[in-house]
């Protein structure tokens, strides 16, 4: 059988999202931004809610995420993504609410609206990306930056008596009443895809459930900020970042209840 | 006894040439252009062992710019 046999639309098992549009993303080749960019696409294809999507991009290197997916976007200034999304999905209950936030914006700047977001229990799905660094401005060391971690900004590595330990925040924020469903994924791999896959649309549905606050937080790589090639990066990640941010579910309100 | 055949297409012109997709296959089918580069002067991926593909959509998965979609047959 040759391949033009095989190519054909009834055999098509895996199709690009048609919500993605036909702007080339401007992330890096091998960012983990973009395989979370087509999840989100996706999910929200499969349910159905391209008219019901209201995405809050943040500032950073997904600050652009509105050009790329073709649903309502806001544009929220530094951090205050949360902020921003509490208003939205107030004033529009029947809407599916997220925001899209490094760890920057989510948890340096932001701090402040992640936790009292996440502490009233708005009904929100937050999708925060953490690859340990701010990206877009070139390299600088971020909350979450790993001890002895080299950014542009701590040379020699990240020091505790100078800088302060790396920030762990999902877990504080799944020992917060208002959070439903906080889990800690990553995209490097085809399994994990798929399981970050299904857990975006866990956080999706339980914003249109208007059950409380979702967090997936997606361990990333920045191969660029990193100065690794995208394959070393996913491996530097393996090796170093999820001892600090192991993998799995923090809290799920809703398996208890089973 | 019924053999799986798979093939991918490659969005040529979004491919950065990541190398994710190579690594992500477990059948050895793809490798990026050594020479060829695209009007963004990446050396995309290709099919360089069309014949291994099983169609299990792993480069698929990885793909950050969704530019591989795949098929999927059941030889009988
Ligand atoms: C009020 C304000 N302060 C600082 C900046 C500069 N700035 C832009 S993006 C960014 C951090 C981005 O890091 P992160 O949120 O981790 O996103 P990434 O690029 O890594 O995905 C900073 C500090 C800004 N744009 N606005
Ligand atoms: S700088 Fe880092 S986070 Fe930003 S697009 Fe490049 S690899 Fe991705
Ligand atoms: S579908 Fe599977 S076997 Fe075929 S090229 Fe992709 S990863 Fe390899
Ligand atoms: S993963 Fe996608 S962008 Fe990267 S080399 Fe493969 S096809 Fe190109
Ligand atoms: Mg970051």
């Amino acid at each position: 059988m040759e391949n033009n046999d095989i190519i054909k639309l009834e055999n098509r098992v895996y199709k690009r999202p048609a919500l993605l549009n036909e702007a080339h993303m401007h992330y890096c080749p091998g960012c983990s931004h973009g395989v979370v960019h087509k999840l989100v696409a996706e999910v929200i294809e499969e349910l159905g809610l391209q008219e019901r999507a209201i995405g809050v991009s943040p500032v950073g290197c997904a600050v652009f995420a509105y050009n790329y997916i073709d649903i309502d976007w806001l544009e929220a200034a530094h951090g205050r993504a949360t902020a921003m999304a509490t208003a939205t999905k107030r004033l529009m209950p029947d809407k599916l609410v997220f925001t899209y936030q490094g760890d920057g914006d989510f948890a340096a700047i932001g701090t402040c609206e992640s936790i009292h977001s996440c502490n009233r229990g708005e009904s929100i799905a937050i999708i925060f990306i953490n690859n340990a660094i701010y990206g877009m401005t070139g390299g600088q060391m971020a909350p979450t930056t790993l001890l002895g971690q080299k950014t542009a900004t701590c040379p020699y590595g990240r020091c505790a008596d100078l800088n302060g330990y790396p920030l762990s925040i999902t877990p504080l924020l799944a020992q917060l009443d208002g959070t439903r469903y906080v889990t800690r994924q990553s995209v490097h791999t085809p399994a994990n895809v798929r399981k970050t896959k299904a857990a975006i649309k866990k956080a999706f549905l339980n914003s249109m459930e208007g059950k409380g606050t979702s967090v997936v937080e997606v361990v990333s790589t920045c191969n660029t900020g990193w100065k690794l090639t995208p394959e070393k990066a996913n491996k530097w990640m393996e090796e170093n970042m999820f001892a600090k941010y192991p993998l799995g579910d923090l809290k799920d309100v809703d398996a208890k209840n089973e | 006894m019924a053999k799986i055949r798979g093939a991918v297409t490659v969005n040529t012109e979004r491919c950065k040439g990541c190398n994710l997709c190579v690594v992500a296959c477990p059948c050895d089918v793809l490798a990026l252009m050594q020479k060829e580069v695209n009007d963004r002067g990446y050396h995309f991926a290709y099919m360089a062992n069309p014949d291994k593909c099983i169609g299990c959509q792993s480069c698929a998965l990885v793909c950050p710019d969704a530019c591989i979609e795949v098929y999927r047959v059941v030889e009988k």
